[in-house]
C-alpha cells in the first residue's frame, strides 16, 4: 500500500551541515509515526521538508503518489498535509472560535466564495467539531490571548483539524504541558491516529512509546533505526546513541 | 483592525450630518475647505485597507491617488465627459497601476516593502513630472466633468458648487466606508486580517497569501485612484505633486492620528489634521511648528489615535 505521504533520501543542508542526510519515510492512514532523537537532530526540519516549509536540497516528496518536491507550503497545506507548530502559533487578538474558523475557510475556499460573509459559512460547523475535538468546546469564545499554555497547544492542533487534513505533523505537541493536559493529548492522538496518518515529535519518551505504531530514531539527521516501540526499546544500537543518555 | 459598532456609528453618523448641513451656514471658503479635508480622508481610507487591513505599510500609495487625478485630466482634456465615466476610469487607473506596483513590490515584506513601495511612487511621480505625459511639472488645470449619464446633464450654477462638491466627497466616503467594512465581514476580510496577524501561519494553513495581499493592493490602489477623481473634482486642477510620496506619509500620519486600529481611524485623523492645520495657520505663520508640536501631545495622549473607542 502506498503512503498518504511518502519521502525518498530528503537531504536537506544548511552551508556545510547537513540537517537531515538523506531520510525516507511514508505515512499511511491509520498509523501513528514517531519520530525521536536528540536534540539537533533533524527531527524539526524532517517536518519542515514534509510540510513544504523547507524545500529539500535533494530527495523527492509524494503526495498520495503525486510529486511535491519544491511545492510552496500553502499547496502541501491544500493537498492535506496538516502541520502544527512547535512554537504556538496562534492569531492572539481573535477567539478560539475565529482562530479555527478562519482555519477552517481557507481549505476548499473557492474564489467564488471568497466575498461570501463570514458567519454564514459551513466552516462554521467543521470549526465547532475541530474545537470540540480537541477539548476546547468550552472555550470557543474566549480570546486566544487569554488561553493556558496547554490550551493553546489544544487550539493549534484544532486550526490544523479544522483544515481536513489527511496527515498531520506534529512537532512537540505536548511541549510544556501539565501531566494532565498531556494525557488529554495522548489519547487525542491516538484518536486521531484512526482517521489519519500522523507524524509525531515529541521528547515524552513515556507517550511516544505508548501511542505509537512506527518509530524512526534519528542522530545527526540521519535515521539510525526504525520499528515497533518493542523493537526500539530491544535495540542495543539505539540505547547506546540515545536513550542510553536520556536514562 | 476593528470595525465601530453602533454608538461609534451613531457619531459618525452625527458628523456626517454636521458636515452635509455645512452649507446651511458655512462660508463658501469653509465649504471648500471641508471639501479638501474630505478627499484627504478618503485617501486616507483607501490606504487603511492595506494599513489596518493587510498589515502592509506603504509609502508609495499617493502614486495610485495622482493616477486616478490625472486619469480625469486625460478623459476631459479630449472631450466634455461624464462623471461616471470619469470615475471608472480613476478606479481602473488606479488599480491597474497598483496591480503592477503590488505584483513586484509584495515580493517584499515590512521594512523593505515600505522601501520599495516608495521607490515605486516616486518613478511614478517622476513619469509625471518630467514627461509631457502629464502635462508638464507645473500641472494643469481641468475641466471638470459633467454631472450626469446617459446624456442627460445637470448643469450646476456657480454658486451652488461648493455645496455639491461637498455632498459628493461625503457620499464617496460613506459609500467607501461601507464598502471596506463590508468586504472585512467576508472570507477574504477575513483572510486579510489573518494575514496581519500571522502570515506565516495562514500559508502553513494552505492560504496562497501573496495573491489575498495583491488582490487587497489593487483594490486599495482602485480606491486611492477614486479618492484622486474627487481631488479632481475638487480643485479642478492635477499636478505631479498628487503622486509624491509626502502625500502617502501625510495618509500613514492620519491613520495614526485617528487610531490605526479602527476603519473610521484615519478619517477622523485626516479631517483632525485638516482642521489643525486650519487652525494654526489662523494663529501663526509658522504653522507646520505647532502642527508638529500638536501632533506629538495627541500621539502621547492618546497612543491609540483620537478616534479609539472602547472595544
Amino acid at each position: 500500500m502506498t503512503g498518504l505521504l511518502e519521502a525518498a533520501n530528503l537531504v536537506r543542508r544548511f552551508g556545510g551541515l547537513a540537517a537531515v542526510g538523506g531520510v525516507s519515510v511514508a505515512l499511511r492512514r491509520g498509523c501513528l509515526h514517531a519520530v525521536i532523537g536528540p536534540n539537533g537532530a533533524g527531527k524539526s526540519t524532517l517536518v519542515n521538508l514534509l510540510s513544504g516549509e523547507l524545500p529539500p536540497t535533494s530527495g523527492t516528496i509524494r503526495i498520495g503518489g503525486e510529486d511535491a518536491t519544491g511545492w510552496p507550503n500553502w499547496r502541501f497545506a491544500r493537498a492535506g498535509i496538516g502541520r502544527s507548530f512547535q512554537r504556538t502559533n496562534v492569531l492572539r487578538d481573535m477567539t478560539a472560535m475565529e482562530n479555527v474558523r478562519l482555519a477552517a475557510q481557507i481549505r476548499g475556499t473557492r474564489a467564488r466564495h471568497l466575498f461570501r460573509f463570514a458567519g454564514s459559512e459551513a466552516g462554521l460547523r467543521r470549526a465547532a467539531a475541530a474545537l470540540e475535538r480537541v477539548g476546547l468546546g468550552g472555550h470557543a469564545s474566549r480570546d486566544a490571548a487569554i488561553l493556558s499554555h496547554g490550551q493553546l497547544r489544544q487550539l493549534e492542533i484544532a486550526m490544523v483539524l479544522a483544515t481536513d487534513p489527511t496527515v498531520l505533523l506534529l512537532d512537540e505537541p505536548l511541549a510544556g504541558m501539565g501531566a494532565e493536559e498531556a494525557e488529554r493529548i495522548a489519547t487525542l492522538l491516538r484518536a486521531l491516529a484512526t482517521d489519519h496518518a500522523v507524524l509525531l515529535i515529541e521528547h515524552d519518551m513515556d507517550v511516544v512509546f505508548a501511542v505509537a505504531d512506527t518509530l524512526t530514531v534519528m542522530v545527526d539527521g540521519l535515521v539510525l533505526d526504525e520499528g515497533t516501540p518493542a523493537h526500539i526499546r530491544g535495540s542495543a544500537r539505539v540505547r547506546d546513541a540515545y536513550l542510553g543518555h536520556a536514562a | 483592525m476593528l470595525i465601530a459598532g453602533r454608538a461609534g456609528h451613531l457619531a459618525l453618523a452625527a458628523l456626517a450630518l454636521a458636515l452635509a448641513c455645512m452649507p446651511l451656514f458655512a462660508s463658501p471658503y469653509y465649504i471648500g475647505f471641508a471639501s479638501s479635508a474630505l478627499v484627504a480622508a478618503l485617501f486616507a481610507l483607501s490606504l487603511q485597507l492595506l494599513v489596518g487591513g493587510g498589515g502592509m505599510v506603504s509609502l508609495g500609495h499617493a502614486a495610485f491617488f495622482g493616477v486616478g487625478a490625472y486619469a480625469v485630466w486625460w478623459l476631459t482634456s479630449a472631450s466634455p465627459t461624464a462623471i461616471v465615466a470619469t470615475l471608472a476610469a480613476a478606479a481602473f487607473a488606479g488599480g491597474i497601476a497598483a496591480l503592477g506596483v503590488g505584483a513586484l513590490a509584495l515580493r517584499t515584506k515590512g521594512f523593505f516593502f515600505l522601501m520599495t513601495t516608495l521607490a515605486f511612487g516616486q518613478m511614478l511621480f517622476f513619469v509625471f513630472h518630467d514627461t509631457k505625459l502629464g502635462g508638464g511639472a507645473d500641472g494643469v488645470f481641468i475641466t471638470r466633468p459633467d454631472f450626469g449619464m446617459f446624456g442627460l446633464v445637470w448643469d450646476i450654477p456657480r454658486r451652488q458648487r461648493p455645496a455639491v462638491l461637498l455632498w459628493l466627497n461625503l457620499g464617496m466616503l460613506v459609500a467607501m466606508y461601507a464598502g471596506i467594512a463590508v468586504l472585512f465581514r467576508t472570507l477574504f476580510g477575513r483572510a486579510l486580517l489573518g494575514i496581519r496577524a500571522n502570515e506565516h501561519r495562514m500559508r502553513a494553513l494552505g492560504m496562497p497569501t501573496h495573491w489575498y495581499k495583491l488582490a487587497a493592493f489593487t483594490l486599495a490602489g482602485a480606491l486611492a485612484g477614486i479618492a484622486g477623481h474627487q481631488w479632481a473634482m475638487t480643485e479642478a486642477f492635477v499636478s505631479p505633486e498628487l503622486l509624491g510620496w509626502h502625500r502617502s506619509a501625510l495618509a500613514l500620519l492620519a491613520i495614526v492620528l485617528g487610531g490605526a486600529g479602527w476603519l473610521h481611524g484615519p478619517i477622523i485623523g485626516a479631517l483632525a489634521f485638516a482642521a489643525l492645520g486650519e487652525a494654526a495657520g489662523l494663529v501663526t505663520e509658522r504653522q507646520h511648528l505647532v502642527e508638529g508640536a500638536v501632533i506629538l501631545l495627541v500621539v502621547l495622549a492618546f497612543p491609540r489615535g483620537l478616534g479609539a473607542l472602547r472595544r
